[in-house]
């Protein structure tokens, strides 16, 4: 089989030191993207496990892959779960969710648990669209506003551009950066635009980095449009799988003149982090 | 909050702007508004602990607001557009 140059690590995590079965409220939260999918598993407001994965086909499917690599080393069960919140594009289709709410309350939420209190503002760069948030100390949104017309500034832009240019998904931040000198940004951010537009650069004999730094720079601007027209407050964050493109990350806080806050872990999980933890506040209200 | 439901295009920045800490879900926008373009909801979606209805853009809206308002902003003398009359909470705004 020919190498899947888009294909991203998926990825599991769990933390062994956490002794769940001592824990009063255990709970769920799956994020059903177009792209990805994640679920996290929460026990009385600390994270103990989660699982990322590719959406499949179908998004029942998809949220249960993901709780099931979430569960597996925690040894986790269904049975367990006291309350479940789904998030994200299929969030309504999670078999074994109590309640959906939106990616946009959710990544703020999971944005102001990833990188603390301080957050004000999220960027969160999804598989199929991108959001900016503004929120605040308690991660509750404050104003908002998303661009899901097309899938510029996306994670499903960067993965055409991995299978066109033949470059793994998770080395095209680096590449994009070996350029001695940044070329012109492609004109347009359209996917469709932008990719014949790269196809005629390659047969121009412009070398792979620079027509991805053409790319990566024309996303930033896109994102930064998008942010700019509500503002960015201090601490600034992002969310979501872009935010592991350090080619699009400096190019961003290039242009802002902002630094992003690091991220501690993974940065796909903030939407699933956030369900989990309105989980909680939801089991107890229930007064589970 | 500020909800502010649209998009950016080539062509320039489309967004209406619902602020929900003013709103009261009363619906007048959206028997107003000529081209059904609100909703109201029984609850937020962007925020689980708000437990009053809230007016919002349809979703099947979202991405043709310039076309659908259209008609309700002729170029020239421009009378505000009906839905921002018709919210007496003041709660609509438009950026075009
Ligand atoms: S008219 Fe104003 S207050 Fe009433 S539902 Fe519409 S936006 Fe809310
Ligand atoms: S400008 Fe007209 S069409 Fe647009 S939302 Fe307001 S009333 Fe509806």
């Amino acid at each position: 089989m020919a190498e899947e140059f888009w294909r991203w690590t998926e990825s599991r995590w769990t933390d062994p030191a956490i002794d769940w079965k001592a824990g009063k409220i255990v709970t769920g939260g799956v994020d059903v993207g177009s792209v990805s999918s994640q679920a996290v598993i929460m026990v009385d407001g600390q994270l103990l496990a989660y699982g990322n994965t590719r959406t499949g086909s179908d998004s029942p499917n998809s949220a249960m892959n993901a709780m099931n690599m979430a569960m597996e080393d925690a040894k986790v069960t269904y049975d367990d779960l006291q309350y479940t919140v789904g998030t994200g594009y299929g969030r309504v289709n999670v078999p074994f969710g109590q309640r959906a709410i939106t990616e946009i309350a959710c990544h703020a939420r999971g944005a102001n648990f990833m990188y603390g209190p301080s957050v004000r503002t999220v960027l969160d760069m999804g598989g199929q669209d991108c959001k900016a948030i503004h929120c605040d100390a308690q991660g509750k949104v404050t104003n908002f506003l998303m661009n899901d017309k097309c899938a510029a500034g996306t994670g499903r832009g960067m993965e055409v551009f991995a299978d066109l240019l033949n470059v793994s998904i998770n080395d095209m931040g680096e590449l994009s950066l070996q350029v001695a000198e940044e070329p012109p940004p492609v004109s347009s951010t359209c996917v469709v635009f932008a990719k014949s537009e790269a196809s005629g650069l390659l047969r121009a004999g412009w070398p792979k980095e620079k027509v991805l730094a053409a790319y990566s720079s024309a996303m930033a601007h896109r994102v930064v449009s998008l942010l700019e027209r509500i503002g960015v407050e201090k601490e600034f964050a992002i969310t979501g799988g872009i935010a592991k493109n350090i080619g699009v990350v400096s190019r961003i806080e290039k242009e802002l003149g902002i630094k992003a806050l690091k991220p501690t872990i993974d940065t796909q999980i903030a939407g699933a982090l956030g369900a989990a933890l309105f989980a909680q506040a939801l089991a107890k209200k229930s007064g589970k | 909050m500020l909800a502010n439901y649209g998009y950016q295009d080539g062509s320039g920045d489309y967004f209406i702007t619902i602020d929900t800490d003013k709103c009261t879900g009363c619906g007048d926008c959206v028997t107003t508004c000529p081209a059904q373009v609100f909703e109201i909801l029984t609850e937020d979606p962007h925020d689980p602990f708000r437990e009053e209805p809230v007016a919002v853009v349809k979703s099947s809206e979202k991405k043709k607001i310039k076309y659908s308002c259209g008609p309700c902003k002729p170029v020239g003398e421009r009378p505000p557009s009906p839905c921002v009359v018709s919210c007496r909470a003041g709660a609509i705004s438009h950026n075009w």
